[in-house]
């Protein structure tokens, strides 16, 4: 047999997920030279680009415009979109081998991670990225209801998400209006009652994950007066002696930021963000109706590991802080796929370099491959994610020099579309969604906005004009 | 970044070798499986050494009969582990200060996998790549 990667027979590859990763590793493969390549990219949403359209926050629509790239490598002659179609509900693994080369997973991670503490399950306590897929009009996400009638609310970390959702709710709804935040969120958040958010970080200033414009950003919040307590933007003896041996331009600054933020005065705005470190919550209090309370919170002290990293230690010092709403933010997990190798351990895809491994044999699987957050965990920026991509596409086309490609039965393009027709008849190609993206953006023109989003999958086909 | 999600897409993460174990086998496991040490474990699977290329040539130009030797004889007793938690950059610095080039990572006292230098620096590398992609993409969508 000829090997697949000509014209007569391109190398058919299925990505699945069109977050980043997905348009990364689809760009990479299409511009190979000397390899004819067809690139079918899946997603369970009728939707494209994943956490760009429905994790990053609508008041940072400059790390949006990163789609224009995406939407480049799908005006390519051999990309297609199957939106609204699930791996393990409308299409199996067993089809994708049955139809592809090559089968890509890039799913992303899609869970928090719990704290592990009493009470985590109180009403009023949720994962923040709950909150973010419904604010952001993730249509899984659309009907939950937060009780913005809390006026005390925790964000429990200081990564991005934690930072973004603490900013979120102390965006006033002039600030909020001038985004594209789903219209229903826009609402509950006008009549938002919220008055103090506490983010909590469990290490110090120098060891906090936000990065340096996300912390400058909430200190130039219209509504919201950002305090930080001086004893803790001070940095303990074991910082102070880290950073002196290593001086990193960039935890400097934010520490001098921070510092800054220590010596301001509140200047009298209706919400106050309180950035706190060096503290962990260790238990949830409810009241009789079983809503969330009170928070208690340990003090922690830093240590060395031997590899040198500063980590939190907790001392017997509490203290107990009155909160209605909880936002946990410590961590997001992979979600294992039907049908795919998962690695318990790692919260990932079982893999080698992108390489999906046979559980049993630690070999990998022919034909199988991952990248992005489900292949190493969720780290770094968007950005992050290409030299990922091309990491496994290296492997993936490594491995068709040496023959290692499935044996795909009906491998003609036209064969895979009749099956999703099928089995999807109300699927979404890519013109589907270019015309839904054209209308987003023309009724949130009429209002003032960068885009209104369609926030369900009815509103998106009856904009379509389906009946 | 956590040092734990360089192993998240490392596959098979460590090979170990018992300390009664001769230089010979040692080398041919390197060999075998292309890696630059290996990590000694006791009965218990605890780390109680690690032995690397270096540590066999620098033997060898000593002991020509070398490989029929223990391995613990020519070891690394005092072991710098890490921990999943450990910060990428900290461990970077400690890495290159106190020049070792493999780190054995434990998580409740169990081995769990090892971490090059390159595979450090690798992870540095691509966390900035990222960062600049991210900004570039950001500018020139800017310019239109």
């Amino acid at each position: 047999m000829t090997r697949p990667g000509t014209e007569a027979r391109p190398l058919r590859v299925a990505i699945i997920g069109s977050g980043p990763t997905g348009f990364y590793a689809a760009d990479h493969l299409l511009c190979q030279q000397g390899v004819v390549v067809e690139v079918d990219m899946f997603d369970r949403l009728p939707t494209p680009y994943g956490l760009v359209r429905l994790g990053v926050a609508p008041d940072h629509q400059k790390i949006k415009s990163v789609t224009a790239a995406f939407d480049k490598t799908a005006s390519h002659p051999r990309f297609r979109f199957f939106g609204w179609v699930e791996l393990g509900k409308d299409v199996t693994v067993a089809d994708l081998r049955e139809h592809y080369d090559q089968i890509l997973y890039s799913t992303g991670a899609q869970t928090d991670r719990r704290m592990g503490i009493p009470g985590e399950d109180l009403r009023g306590s949720h994962p923040a990225t709950e909150f973010v897929a419904w604010y952001n009009g993730h249509p899984d996400y659309r009907d939950y209801r937060f009780d913005l009638s809390a006026e005390r609310v925790a964000v429990v970390g200081v990564g991005n998400v934690a930072v973004d959702v603490a900013r979120i709710l102390c965006r006033t709804p002039e600030e909020l209006a001038t985004t594209d935040i789903a219209d229903y969120a826009l609402e509950a958040l006008r009549g938002s009652r919220v008055r103090e958010v506490h983010l909590l970080g469990r290490r110090g200033p120098a060891q906090a994950a936000f990065t340096n414009p996300e912390i400058k950003e909430l200190g130039e919040l219209g509504g919201a007066d950002v305090i930080v307590r001086p004893e803790e933007a001070a940095l303990d003896p074991l910082s102070r002696a880290a950073l002196e041996r290593t001086p990193e331009r960039t935890t400097q600054k934010k520490v001098e930021i921070l510092h800054s933020y220590a010596s301001r005065p509140p200047s009298g705005k209706p919400r106050r963000l309180d950035i706190r470190f060096l503290v962990s919550p260790v238990e949830l209090t409810g009241d009789a109706e079983g809503r969330v309370r009170s928070m208690r919170l340990v003090r922690n002290e830093l240590y060395a590991t031997g590899a040198g990293t500063l980590q939190p230690r907790a001392t017997n010092e509490f203290e107990d802080v009155p909160v209605d709403l909880v936002f946990r933010s410590v961590g997001y997990k992979g979600v294992p796929l039907p049908g795919v190798p998962f690695n318990e351990k790692w919260g990932v895809i079982l893999n080698d370099k992108g390489r999906v491994l046979d559980p049993e044999t630690r070999q990998p699987l022919p034909g199988e491959y991952t990248a992005g957050w489900i292949k190493r965990g969720p780290t770094g920026v968007i950005g992050t994610n290409k030299p990922d991509a091309a990491e496994t596409v290296a492997c993936m086309l490594e491995d068709l020099a040496a023959g290692r490609v499935l044996t795909p039965a009906r491998p003609e393009s036209t064969a895979i579309e009749e099956l999703v027709r099928q089995r999807k008849p109300d699927y979404f190609s890519y013109a589907d969604w270019r015309r839904l993206d054209a209308l987003e953006v023309a009724r949130g023109k009429a209002v003032g906005r960068p885009r209104l989003k369609f926030t369900s999958v009815d509103e998106m086909g009856a904009a379509l004009g389906r009946g | 970044m956590h040092i734990g999600r360089i192993l998240a897409a490392k596959g098979v993460n460590v090979f170990t070798v018992r300390p009664e174990q001769s230089v010979g086998e040692a080398t041919a496991l390197l060999a075998e499986h292309n890696i630059g040490a290996l990590i000694v474990v006791n009965e218990l699977e605890r780390p109680v050494g690690i032995v690397s290329e270096r540590d066999i040539v620098r033997a060898l130009s000593r002991d020509e009969r070398l490989l029929g030797r223990a391995v613990t004889d020519i070891m690394t007793h005092d072991v710098v582990t890490g921990l999943p938690v450990d910060d990428l950059m900290s461990v970077l610095n400690t890495m290159t200060e106190k020049r070792i080039r493999h780190l054995p990572i434990l998580d409740g006292g169990k081995l769990v996998g090892i971490v090059s230098i390159g595979d450090v620096v690798k992870a540095q590398l691509d966390l900035y790549q990222g960062e600049v992609e991210t900004l570039e993409t950001q500018i020139i969508a800017q310019e239109h």
